[in-house]
């Protein structure tokens, strides 16, 4: 492992590097801070540059410090306006903007950049340890258990995506992974599903999907219903922690980083659940009255989401290094993006490309601290940038999602793919569809055919489910994970409304 | 009925098409050797086409009930919100992919920021122009010059 530190820091700290993740967490805050625009919309903004500088690991690297700069910079947003731009953050917000309306918010923005700092290291160091541990475990994976673990993580994105609508986000899965179907297949290159128009034969860009579904939505959403925005001009004052409130939330910091980190590695999980499940998880075990501090202004409220958010960031990038699998639709996102990189993550990628596992790594440490370093002193001007006037705000929107599909295909008719697209997603989203869901089953529909197809070969049928016991067991698992949360909830229903359970 | 069970009609409709191409006209240009392959083009879109129809049935059958969500946006009062705005922002959009390949990436993309802000009720006209020109060219810039990406930057008959 200390050879794979060196070999990481040796990429990592290279100046070219080191300006990469300097220039990704910058644009990340900045952009992250922008009610709207989260990180998946940000990555998917940022892909054409990054695919376009060649280097895997400089391009990995500025993603990466995209990503942690867009969660952080979603909480600032959410604490100074109340406004979370980001999902993950949302839960920042419940104790963050009480903080920031008692005259707070200069300590609220402190607290969530330390919290920030600290379950960010520490998942990148539970990384560390953990990646290797993994990896060699999926060393034993074959296409068949492949094929089984991917159906586990789409079912698993399709309990957690959709709260009590698990139809939906089903739905949404497989009409990702019937888009993916589209163009040419995975068995002797046959067109399929194009309708005979030339423009499908490569099948849908990932990169106008992506746009289409995130970030063409919100902005949208934005333009609908303008917020009140620009109106809180947060005093910053009262910047440090005392060391009694120092001593209160270091418990927290370390329970919601292991807590955080290990929802982040599950497939389908992420930042957002982390994040809720470590407030609600800190709320329970809080004595009586902290308790009723729980939401007017708590620091512990605000220390428990923005520590968990931060380290399931960084504990999602173990699926995606050691598996090849995403576990968040950012991850996706990512993938989609080394893909095009001809890089293949995957248990392999350790042992071909040990200069680009170790130096994402290596990275985060470096994000971690360049975040801390940069927003310290910047938090009284970041919010600035807040109360850019919308008229300008959203064109510019706009114009950086069609340059992101333009670029990525240099063919204009992926933006009338994209404007049309991008229409029926947000009468999706009116009608509270899921939208992670289909981009994650997109991405994952090649590759789970793949694997299906090579498993099939080589047992000359479905023989491999019942013959692979590990297949089987996966399978049973994604059955489980699909069934089990309606049939919690409709019990739920019953009990509420009187009916006995049957004994 | 409700907006949800409607997509989920038109989802059916998508779905049942895809169905019937997989598994009934898909198959009828396959070569025969590759006829003897345990796994065809069309059996992982057969497997889809039952898993999709199936859980657009169960969202139009309304088995599985959700508790009523305070959305962000209430479709239902759609009217009430700048539903003119967005449409005439989605109009410019298609505008600008139809405009961007004839009339040059320079023209095409300060006329979308223009009208864009335009279209969002902004009237102070100096500061809009500059405002697009300076993006423009700064985009154009780094797309053009920074990442080497080409786009012609100026009408054809201008020599773009």
């Amino acid at each position: 492992m200390l050879e794979g530190i060196l070999i990481g820091l040796q990429t990592a700290m290279s100046l070219q590097n080191l300006l990469m993740v300097i220039a990704g967490c910058l644009i990340g805050t900045f952009i992250g801070m922008l009610p709207g625009l989260g990180p998946m919309s940000i990555i998917a903004i940022m892909i054409p540059i990054a695919i376009s500088m060649g280097d895997a690991s400089a391009a990995l690297i500025l993603l990466a410090g995209v990503y942690y700069g867009a969660i952080f910079g979603g909480s600032t947003s959410s604490i100074l306006l109340n406004a979370p731009g980001v999902a993950g953050t949302v839960a920042s917000s419940f104790d963050g903007y009480p903080m920031a309306k008692q005259g707070k918010a200069g300590k609220a923005l402190t607290i969530a950049a330390v919290c920030s700092f600290a379950g960010g290291t520490i998942g990148a160091l539970l990384l560390m340890v953990f990646a290797p541990m993994l990896s060699s475990v999926a060393l034993l994976f074959h296409s068949a258990e492949y094929f089984a673990l991917m159906v586990v993580g789409l079912s698993a994105i399709a309990a957690f995506a959709g709260t009590g609508q698990v139809a939906k986000a089903m739905i949404m899965t497989v009409l990702g992974l019937i888009m993916a179907t589209v163009g040419e297949g995975a068995l002797f290159n046959l067109p399929r599903f194009t309708g005979g128009i030339m423009d499908l034969q490569s099948g849908i860009g990932f990169i106008t999907l992506a746009m289409a579904m995130f970030a063409l939505p919100e902005a949208l959403f934005l333009v609908l219903k303008p917020k009140a925005a620009g109106s809180a001009e947060g005093e910053i004052k009262d910047l440090r922690i005392t060391r009694a409130e120092a001593r209160a939330i270091a418990p927290v910091v370390a329970r919601q980083s292991v807590q955080g980190f290990f929802i982040g590695v599950l497939p389908g999980a992420g930042a957002t659940i982390a994040s809720f499940l470590g407030y609600a998880v800190e709320r329970n075990l809080a004595t009586k009255e902290e308790q009723a501090e729980f939401g007017k202004g708590s620091i512990k409220g605000l220390a428990a989401p923005e520590t968990a958010n931060n380290a399931a960031c960084t504990g999602s990038f173990v699926p995606l290094l050691t598996l090849g699998i995403p576990g968040s639709g950012t991850t996706a996102i990512l993938l989609g993006a080394l893909i095009a990189l001809n890089v293949s993550p995957g248990p392999r990628l350790m042992i071909d490309e040990p200069q680009i596992f170790w130096a994402v790594i290596m990275s985060m440490f470096i994000g971690n601290l360049v975040l801390l370093v940069l927003n310290l002193p910047l938090i009284p001007y970041i919010a600035k940038v807040l109360s850019i006037p919308r008229n300008y705000l959203i064109p510019f929107i706009l114009f950086f999602t069609l340059m992101g599909a333009y670029i990525g295909q240099n063919n204009a008719t992926e933006l009338l793919i994209l404007v049309g697209f991008g229409v029926c997603a947000t009468a999706l989203k009116f009608a509270d569809y899921p939208l992670a869901p289909l981009l994650i089953g997109f991405i994952l529909g090649g590759m789970l055919e793949n694997n299906f197809a090579r498993s099939m070969q080589l047992y000359d049928g479905i023989s491999f489910i019942w013959e692979r016991p590990m297949t089987l067991g996966l399978l049973i698992i994604a059955a489980l994970l699909i069934v089990l949360p309606s049939f919690r909830a409709r019990r739920a229903r019953l009990r509420a409304a009187g009916v006995a359970d049957g004994d | 009925m409700a907006l949800d069970r409607w997509i989920a009609l038109i989802l059916l409709g998508i779905c049942l098409v895809y169905g019937y191409t997989a598994w009934f006209t898909m198959d009828a240009g396959l070569a025969p050797f590759m006829k003897r392959n345990p796994i065809w083009p069309s059996t992982f879109p057969k497997v889809l086409s039952i898993l999709a129809i199936t859980a657009c049935l169960v969202i139009l059958s309304g088995i599985e009930k959700s508790e009523p969500k305070e959305a962000e946006i209430d479709y239902r009062r759609l009217h009430e919100y700048k539903l003119g705005q967005a449409i005439m922002l989605l109009g410019l959009m298609v505008a600008y992919a139809l405009c961007l390949r004839p009339v040059g990436f320079i023209f095409s993309t300060t006329a979308f920021l223009f009208f864009g802000a335009f279209i969002l009720g902004e009237r102070k006209w100096v500061l809009m122009t500059v405002v697009a020109v300076i993006a423009t060219m700064i985009v154009w810039y780094l797309v053009q010059e920074v990442l080497g990406i080409y786009m012609r930057p100026l009408p054809g008959f201008l020599g773009g």
